[in-house]
């Protein structure tokens, strides 16, 4: 359904996307991940015809460059910089993308329910908040009844709640046979949406692997934060050193590195020693991988430091 | 080409010119300038009947000359730029559409607009001096309005040939002002001072002052109204005498060729840079 060979963009000098190849099957779902700048964005926009390009995109089996028109009919794009014309009412806006779509008119309307706006529809565009653009700009992707969704960042402008509804929403979608080519750089929404994820750096492709197999090829260690009482806190820094766990303490616990699939490792050694522990949670990954130098982890979102 | 698209995006276009306080200000300025000029030209004539006509028409020659091409050149390069800075020239190009139809949509719709300002001006200062007993010569008039209309499309192409090549309207905006005033200047205070000191031949006088379009529009609008080009000088006379009958042909060629030859350019600027 989308097939991409050799893709490069150059902007003057600069190459900003080297020789991107992806394949994926009707109904399938790949992520792009990368940093802010490793060329996620650049790649969809290019595919979509937006940026001249070197190399072949195929969408639906239609050549981009040849025969643009039937290639975007095929796609659904949800931009990361949402922009739509602000002085337009929410549902007009979507209605005249409808008409430029050849979609049915009445579809604007079906559409902003699905997505929560449909009270908001009289709304000129410029009032509704990041969140609510997101929505309509889902909805907008959806007015042609694409068989393909390009998003880019799709939960960027959205909160805790609104990112796992449209998450639910956009798996319903891939459900339903929808082809998914999602930019990203939250692990959640690579294994939400994605079947495998090209590791995107600089503009060029540095890792591909299943979505499953990207947590521990990026984070090969995580965060082990053990709390113990005072009394034992050198008893447990010993057995843990003993047992050959790296370790930093402060007055919040004891900050274990342990590698992915052994979380339970050093609960097991501080035991074995008759230390007794009193709480413990998984931190941020640790990071130590050199691709990843300067940077630093929060939650499962991976930023440039 | 999918005509119906351009259509709808002309239709968007005047409903956004509409709404545009730039344009409002530009065609409410142009219809007052208009009528003022009307009242100022019968003003001492009362029912002198045409003579009060002719004050006008060459009033709005003139009026024309500086408010048309500042109306078309700006609102041309606010057009692509303005949406390439705001982000949704993207989302219009990534529907189903060709980036011709967009730029031909996007030109025709502000054509439309600018051409409802002129007949707008033009129409109310033509039944300001009909009204208080002035005849008015409808040929003439209809060929110094269409001249008009001729000289707001070439400008409204050279502004999007700016705009397809810039990223920002401020951008955009500072070298249409800058394109106009050259063009208002080069047709008067340049060519005077380039053929008193290079001593110009008449024939190469001519020559660059038809490749100006506001000079080939002044020249075809006091062409309409007095009959002749005396009023221009050994310059005039000296067209009239070389182009003779082909003179208004001549000038509406330079016209349509400053409509057709920078919108071509736009459209190859644009094929290009897309929403860069």
């Amino acid at each position: 359904m989308i097939a991409v060979q050799d893709l490069t963009v150059r902007f003057g000098s600069a190459t900003v996307l080297d020789g991107l190849a992806l394949d994926v099957p009707s109904g399938g779902g790949v992520a792009l991940w990368g940093t802010n700048g490793a060329g996620k964005t650049t790649a969809l926009r290019a595919m979509l015809g937006l940026l001249p390009f070197d190399g072949t995109v195929r969408l639906g089996g239609h050549d981009v460059r040849r025969d643009g028109r039937r290639a975007r009919a095929q796609v659904g794009y949800v931009p990361q910089q949402l922009a739509f014309w602000d002085d337009l009412g929410t549902l007009e806006c979507l209605q005249w993308l409808a008409r430029l779509r050849r979609a049915p008119i009445e579809r604007a309307a079906v559409l902003l329910e699905r997505v929560d706006l449909a009270q908001h529809g009289r709304k000129r565009v410029g009032e509704l908040s990041g969140g609510m653009k997101q929505r309509m700009a889902l909805a907008a992707a959806l007015l042609g009844d694409p068989p393909i969704l390009l998003l880019d960042e799709p939960t960027a402008n959205l909160d805790a709640a609104g990112r796992a509804d449209l998450l639910a929403l956009l798996a319903d979608l891939r459900g339903a046979g929808k082809t998914l080519l999602v930019t990203t750089h939250r692990l959640s929404e690579v294994q939400a949406l994605a079947d495998r994820v090209i590791v995107l750096e600089g503009g060029e492709v540095r890792l591909s692997c299943s979505a499953d197999a990207l947590e521990a090829a990026l984070y090969p260690f995580a965060t082990l934060r053990l709390v113990v009482a005072p009394a034992d806190e050198a008893a447990a820094l010993a057995a843990l050193a003993k047992s050959g766990f790296t370790t930093h303490a402060n007055r919040h616990g004891i900050l274990v590195r342990v590698a992915a699939g052994r979380r339970a490792a050093p609960v097991e050694a501080l035991l074995a020693a008759d230390v007794a522990v009193e709480d413990l949670w998984m931190e941020d990954h640790w990071i130590e991988d050199p691709r990843a130098e300067g940077s630093h982890v929060e939650g499962d979102a991976w930023t440039p430091g | 080409m999918d005509t119906r698209v351009i259509g709808l995006v002309a239709r968007k276009e005047v409903r956004d010119a509409l709404r545009n306080r730039w344009f409002l200000l530009y065609a409410a300025g142009f219809a007052l300038l208009a009528i003022a000029l009307s009242q100022l030209s019968t003003g001492d004539s009362g029912t002198a009947g045409y003579a009060g006509f002719g004050r006008t028409a060459a009033g709005l020659v003139n009026l024309v000359l500086f408010v048309v091409p500042l109306m078309g050149l700006t609102l041309g390069a606010q057009s692509l730029a303005g949406e390439r800075e705001r982000g949704t020239l993207a989302t219009l190009l990534a529907q189903p559409v060709t980036r011709t139809e967009v730029l031909l949509g996007k030109f025709a719709g502000l054509a439309l607009a600018l051409g409802a300002a002129l007949l707008l001006g033009f129409g109310l200062a033509g039944a300001w001096v009909a009204a208080r007993g002035g005849g008015v010569e409808a040929g003439a008039y209809a060929q110094v309005v269409g001249a008009a209309a001729l000289l707001a499309l070439a400008t409204l192409s050279i502004g999007f040939l700016i705009s397809s090549a810039a990223r920002r309207t401020s951008a955009a905006t500072a070298v249409a002002l800058f394109v106009w005033l050259a063009l208002v200047f080069a047709g008067d205070l340049g060519l005077m001072g380039s053929a008193m000191t290079m001593r110009l031949p008449v024939r190469t006088l001519l020559g660059l002052t038809l490749l100006n379009p506001l000079e080939a529009y002044r020249i075809g609008g006091i062409a309409a109204i007095t009959g002749g080009l005396d009023v221009l000088g050994p310059a005039g006379v000296y067209a009239d005498r070389v182009l003779g009958p082909s003179l208004v042909a001549v000038l509406a060629a330079v016209l349509v060729a400053w409509c057709v030859v920078p919108l071509i350019a736009a459209g190859v600027v644009f094929a290009r840079r897309g929403i860069r």
